[in-house]
């Protein structure tokens, strides 16, 4: 059962990637990419899940995909025109498609109606006159979300039609509708299905039982085995296939749907179909003069062969039934376990993964190696630093040889953390729906265009990306776009563009969220932020700090309170759970053509480059990011504010001098600035600030090390590292001490003006 | 992290004993993971008293604690006999600097004593109770009261 399991969480991490290729390639198809291979791709994302999950007896889940691979199929073939609205179905189509997986992974629940209510829509697209009055009705609650009316789906529906397509459609999806079975025995829809495996659809793990659970799908189906190629015991070949079906099939589908229940055992078994009801016994007697096996009676065998009818029954199955014989060899029970492991591999040969070299290492197992790289870089530069200490010759063996293994390290450590670098597709691949989604919410058009997706980014970021970027995109379009109709007004193409990208740039990853939307209201926010006392009324902003006032804590511009955002949960959640990451976020906006948030993060959050300086006695490593310059101040540069303060002259800017040492209590007085070392850092705000140091010893990669794992944060601090010598150093948490800073003083200023140059 | 202490049991529990300034304390040996020779640590800014900074603990970083400071009595000045003993508190790590480590012991309930209502809330408060043993007084420490609660940082 555990290896059952296994290869479950294998199809669904491949249902994960067929979501994203089907969800893909619908994209591709709204923007206009109709050729068939789109088309094709789609089709098959959604038949590997349907397989898969037939497999496992996901009976939800296989019920729905098969209405949405049906409706596929027909597009596929060109039955039916590709249309906007049509894409616009098939990925809500899709999302459903997605809860299924979900639910059927034991990760939340899927909206019973809805699905039904979808699988409704599909199938009125194929077949309009299948859409019954009924469904129609049956889901008019959710209509409203849907958003398509039903409107040109109800022409003459044909009743007997309708009963027989709803038992199909919809039974097992428990709405009432059970009690409709009906038994319209039209002879047009009635075909004959003449099944005769060969041995080699057994040693190939198929089953028949699957099968004929499969045709079930289709319609009422009635089986009848037909034994009469069983030889006797002494006679019988464990491994041979002797028992031909002869199966009634009342269905609207077509040959190629009964045909393609048969695609995964295609030549390993006899397959006729005939429409209409042919007398079994003339079929069983075709196959039969075909090749009647002869009996084989190699060696006498003890084991009966599976007997097919036990598997046949899974209780979900309702219309389809099984008539079959008594089957020939009674010990039954003892090979009923036999099916379960083999009902599993249809589902590896039927899901190939994408590109077989790809191999599945849990995640652990990883970070366990990228600990042990962080302790040898360590190792190797206490390492390093001894050998310095006994005043080894550069030039000589043991320290070539020292170089060597530091560059060996290096390369390790590179090579390792590409292992855990991923690209950013994976946290994109669920913002379409999301789009999708909150535009249905909010009443707005939103069409999201993404790049970068193959941006390669530390497995330790790409997790902490999800939630900023969902809430830059809801706040994109809940504030930032505007209604179509307000659009329209504007001159301005109804549907609203989302751009959400990736990039890197210079060492870091970008995370680009532009929305083509009104821009920020400056007025409103001043206003709003001076009404909520967020700042004082009588100071003036550039722009751009107004626009950045969004990130101040307890602001929210929505005039209500709507589902999507302004539930408290505003900005500067985002923007310190961004800093957290050691992480910036900024905002720019044109009024009238849209405004654009920008996110950078650094590449990794398990290495880090800092700049190695002391202050007070003390090692720490200031973040290499921050740094804008470093610098000795000439006294004429250093000019005294107030009692206590004083700023440094940079080019005609003034920028706070802040003493690191002063500032985390390690001195209680600072010396002249002059004497050390001055670092000129930005904050996450873009606020400069002047950093004394007494004295800089280089630059260098170090390994992060959590405060918190066995102690607390402490404010002013970001995390710690081991230097060479084997000594923790602190890694300066750059915006905390500048804030420290403006705390200290007596006398409470607002911060923009200090930050102003 | 004791259940034998709430069992009337006669069973024998074993602790490590140490010197803090001319006090005694101990611990559960199950708690204590090693015991390192003083070493400079890294002082932590923004810190309580108590708490003499950081080390390295092959790769990971240790919190190191003044027990006598955290008790309240005056800090510890380091020298060559002081140690830490690195003890398990709940999920975390920590190495308590005491003056000296004297022996292991072992004891049975009936020695514990709970600890006399003496004023000292600091007392009262991180120790457990008190151990008579061949004259000797011996405390022991509540070790999951000596790291301040998780605060997250102040926004």
């Amino acid at each position: 059962m555990d290896e059952l399991e296994a290869i479950k969480v294998t199809f669904f991490q491949e249902c994960e990637e067929l979501l994203a290729d089907l969800e893909g390639g619908l994209l591709t198809m709204q923007d206009g990419n109709e050729d068939s291979d789109t088309v094709n791709a789609v089709f098959r994302a959604v038949h590997s899940i349907k397989g898969g999950a037939g497999a496992f007896g996901l009976e939800p889940l296989v019920r729905f995909a098969h209405v949405f691979e049906t409706l596929l199929d027909a597009l596929r073939s060109n039955e039916i025109p590709s249309s906007p609205d049509l894409t616009a179905l098939l990925l809500r189509a899709s999302d459903v498609l997605a809860d299924h997986v979900n639910a059927a992974r034991g990760l939340g629940v899927v909206d019973m109606d809805a699905s039904a209510a979808m699988a409704a829509e599909l199938k009125a697209v194929t077949d309009p006159s299948a859409a019954p009055a009924v469904v129609a009705a049956l889901v008019a609650p959710v209509d409203d979300e849907m958003g398509i009316a039903f409107t040109p789906l109800v022409i003459g529906a044909d009743d007997g039609m309708d009963d027989d397509d709803m038992d199909f459609g919809f039974q097992p999806m428990t709405i009432s509708l059970d009690a409709q079975a009906e038994d319209a025995a039209v002879l047009d829809n009635v075909w004959t299905v003449s099944i005769r495996p060969k041995s080699d659809l057994y040693r190939k793990a198929n089953e028949t039982g699957l099968l004929l659970r499969e045709l079930a799908r289709l319609g009422p189906i009635q089986a009848t085995l037909d034994d009469s190629a069983l030889p006797t015991l002494e006679f019988l070949d464990a491994e041979a296939a002797y028992i031909t079906w002869s199966v009634r099939v009342e269905t609207d589908q077509g040959e190629e749907a009964i045909r393609e229940v048969f695609e995964f055992v295609d030549g390993d078994c006899e397959l006729e179909i005939t429409r209409g009801e042919s007398p079994v016994a003339d079929v069983l007697a075709s196959l039969l003069d075909i090749d009647a096996p002869a009996p084989i009676a190699e060696e006498p065998a003890f084991e009966p062969i599976a007997p097919e009818p036990v598997a046949v029954a899974p209780p979900g199955v309702a219309p389809a039934s099984v008539s079959a014989p008594p089957p020939a060899a009674p010990p039954v029970a003892a090979n009923a376990p036999a099916a379960a492991p083999s009902a599993a591999k249809p589902a590896q040969i039927d899901v190939p993964g994408p590109g077989q070299s790809v191999i599945r290492v849990d995640p652990e197992r990883i970070d366990h190696l990228i600990d042990l790289v962080g302790e040898l870089v360590i190792n190797q530069a206490m390492l390093a630093q001894r050998v310095g200490e006994y005043g080894i010759a550069p030039s000589s063996n043991l320290a070539m040889g020292l170089d060597e293994l530091e560059q060996l390290t290096r390369q390790i450590q590179d090579s390792v953390m590409a292992i855990r670098a991923q690209p950013v597709k994976s946290v994109f691949q669920r913002m379409p729906r999301l789009v999708r989604e909150v535009a249905n919410m909010t009443g707005k058009q939103a069409r999201l265009v993404m790049d970068g997706e193959n941006t390669e980014v530390d497995k330790t970021v790409i997790e902490r990306l999800a939630d900023p970027i969902t809430h830059m995109l809801r706040n994109a379009i809940d504030h930032g776009l505007e209604s179509p109709e307000e659009r329209k007004a504007a001159g301005k193409n109804p549907e609203g563009v989302v751009r959400l990208a990736a990039l890197h740039r210079s060492g870091r990853i970008v995370i680009e969220v532009q929305d083509d939307g009104k821009g920020i209201n400056r007025e409103r926010v001043l206003s709003i932020a001076v009404k909520k006392g967020l700042i004082s009324p009588d100071i003036t902003l550039t722009d751009e700090e107004i626009d950045n006032l969004i990130f101040l804590p307890g602001f929210s511009t929505a005039d209500k309170i709507s589902d999507v955002s302004g539930r408290g949960v505003g900005m500067d959640v985002v923007k310190r759970s961004v800093q957290a990451l050691g992480g910036r976020i900024s905002i720019t906006s044109r009024p009238g053509l849209g405004s654009t948030f920008t996110l950078s993060l650094p590449l990794t959050l398990a290495v880090l480059d800092g700049m190695v300086v002391d202050v007070a006695g003390e090692t720490l490593v200031i973040p290499l990011a921050c740094i804008v310059e470093s610098l000795r101040p000439k006294a004429e540069e250093i000019r005294p504010l107030g009692p206590t303060g004083s700023v440094l002259a940079v080019r005609d800017s003034f920028v706070p001098l802040i003493d690191v040492g002063l500032t985390l209590n390690y001195r209680s007085k600072s010396p002249s600035p002059t004497e050390g070392v001055v670092l000129l850092v930005e904050g996450e705000d873009g606020s400069r600030a002047a950093l004394v140091a007494d004295a800089i010893h280089g630059q260098r990669q170090v390994v992060i090390k959590s405060l918190e794992q066995n102690y607390q944060q402490v404010e002013g601090v970001a995390a710690a590292t081991i230097l060479g010598d084997g000594r923790v150093a602190l890694i300066l948490d750059v915006d905390a001490v500048i804030n420290l800073r403006r705390r200290s003083p007596p006398l409470p200023s607002d911060p923009t003006l200090i930050a102003a140059e | 992290m004791n259940e034998h202490h709430t069992t009337p049991s006669a069973a024998t529990r074993e602790l490590i004993s140490f010197r803090v300034g001319e006090q005694e304390y101990c611990v559960d040996i199950m708690a204590v993971r090693e015991i390192r020779g003083w070493s400079p640590a890294t002082t932590l800014p923004q810190s309580p008293s108590y708490m003499r900074g950081v080390i390295n603990l092959r790769g990971a970083v240790l919190p190191i604690m003044d027990l006598a400071c955290r008790i309240g009595m005056p800090t510890t000045e380091p020298s060559v006999r002081s140690v830490f003993i690195v003890v398990q508190a709940g999920d975390r790590t920590v190495g308590l600097l005491v003056d000296a480590v004297s022996d292991i012991l072992s004891i049975t309930d009936e020695m514990c004593q709970p600890t006399p209502d003496i004023a000292c809330e600091n007392v009262r408060h991180f120790v457990r109770n008190i151990i008579s043993i061949e004259g000797r007084m011996i405390s022991e420490i509540s070790l999951e009261r000596l790291l301040p609660e998780r605060e997250a940082l102040a926004a």
